[in-house]
């Protein structure tokens, strides 16, 4: 076993071994490896951070997440532009420095919209969505344990139909990976020049009629 | 400015969660999203007692139930959430929210039962539709995602159809 039957091409040429943070990592997404310790504290620090400011938001409160939907309170919008807005810049200047790389979910047309609409019909009875309910949970409000417990079985029910799914609507109007530029055949620099503005003015828009 | 008390400027808190994505990008590698843990925490739960069908189920073949980077992330923002909501008193310490009460009724078990169907509503179509308002509606939205776009404006139109039927009516 100590002779190499096959040996990698790759092994010859340690020059070529890419340091780059945004390489280093693409062992974390394959399913049968456990995270490394590393990981897992890192992510339970930045659901620390997430959580805290959730709730400093006060976005996990019934009464703020509904009235977004009654459109008499703009909070979770504010919250949630003002956050696209920065992170958008962010990843995308972070990503042309070849420091991040996209984690961009495939577009499957009938599949975003059923199950969007799905999720909001579920979102407006509940009251809090997936993040803001183990937040709610956190705060105080006990009744996002009954939530939690629904999700819980909404996601093995998910499971129990995947194969179904999977081979039927899943299938209509799949996509792949694109980007609203791709969509509307514009260069992604171009679309940022124009897009990240006509947010900002959107925010302030927001700010202006519902303070 | 009888505003709801020990919270922060909306604007202030979504730029802070965009630095944070940005964070979790450079330092995990990975978007913030929030739903998968629920499914991958019901499979850990399947695993206890159907352990061969839920491993034979076509979604958990792709996500394993096991404790990863998502799981920690939930586990953290309970904590984050209740040293906010602690250290600003602003705890609330109620099994039915008041506004719900006031149109429903102080039922504990309705309140519970409809909260239970809304959150097995909700996950069954975060996964369907690819994520929740973390993954699609930050995450997604933030990297330009046609699917997250859809989705959030498909989260919204059904959202607020549904809260104007439960309470408009």
């Amino acid at each position: 076993m100590n002779t190499p039957l096959n040996p990698l091409p790759e092994n010859a040429s340690p020059a070529l071994v890419i340091p780059a943070k945004a390489h280093e990592k693409n062992g974390t997404d394959d399913p049968s490896k456990p995270d490394s310790a590393r990981q897992l504290v890192l992510g339970l620090l930045f659901g620390v951070v997430f959580g805290f400011l959730l709730q400093k938001g006060g976005v996990a409160k019934y009464e703020v997440l509904m009235g977004q939907f009654f459109l008499t309170d703009f909070t979770v919008i504010k919250v949630m532009l003002s956050a696209i807005i920065v992170g958008m810049l962010g990843i995308f200047s972070l990503r042309a420095l070849g420091l991040v790389k996209l984690h961009v979910k495939p577009t499957r047309y009938a599949a975003n919209i059923a199950g969007g609409l799905l999720f909001g019909v579920g979102l407006g009875v509940l009251g809090y969505c997936p993040g803001t309910s183990i937040v709610a949970l956190g705060q105080g409000n006990y009744d996002a344990i009954a939530g939690i417990l629904g999700l819980m079985a909404g996601s093995y029910f998910y499971a129990e139909t995947s194969g179904y799914l999977a081979s039927t609507i899943e299938k209509i109007g799949n996509r792949g990976g694109i980007l609203l530029p791709d969509l509307l055949g514009m260069r992604l620099a171009v679309f940022l020049a124009v897009f990240v503005p006509l947010l900002i003015l959107g925010l302030c828009v927001m700010a202006k009629l519902a303070p | 400015m009888q505003h709801v008390s020990g919270t922060w400027s909306p604007y202030l808190v979504g730029m802070l969660i965009g630095l944070l994505s940005m964070a979790t990008f450079y330092f995990s590698n990975k978007p913030l999203s929030v739903s998968t843990a629920y499914a991958r925490l019901a499979g850990l739960l399947g695993n206890l007692f159907y352990r061969e069908h839920t491993e034979n189920l076509r979604f958990y073949q792709d996500t394993k139930p096991k404790i990863e980077w998502g799981v920690m992330l939930v586990l953290g923002m309970l904590l984050g959430a209740f040293i906010a909501a602690a250290t600003s008193s602003d705890m609330t310490t109620a099994w039915v929210p008041a506004l719900w009460e006031h149109r429903f009724g102080p039922y504990i078990s309705l309140r519970l039962g409809m909260a239970f169907v809304g959150g097995a509503i909700m996950a069954y179509g975060a996964r369907l539709g690819g994520g929740c308002t973390s993954g699609h509606g930050i995450s997604g939205a933030l990297q330009l995602s046609v699917s997250s776009w859809i989705a959030l404006v498909c989260f919204f139109v059904a959202a607020v159809s549904t809260a104007h039927l439960l309470y408009r009516l």
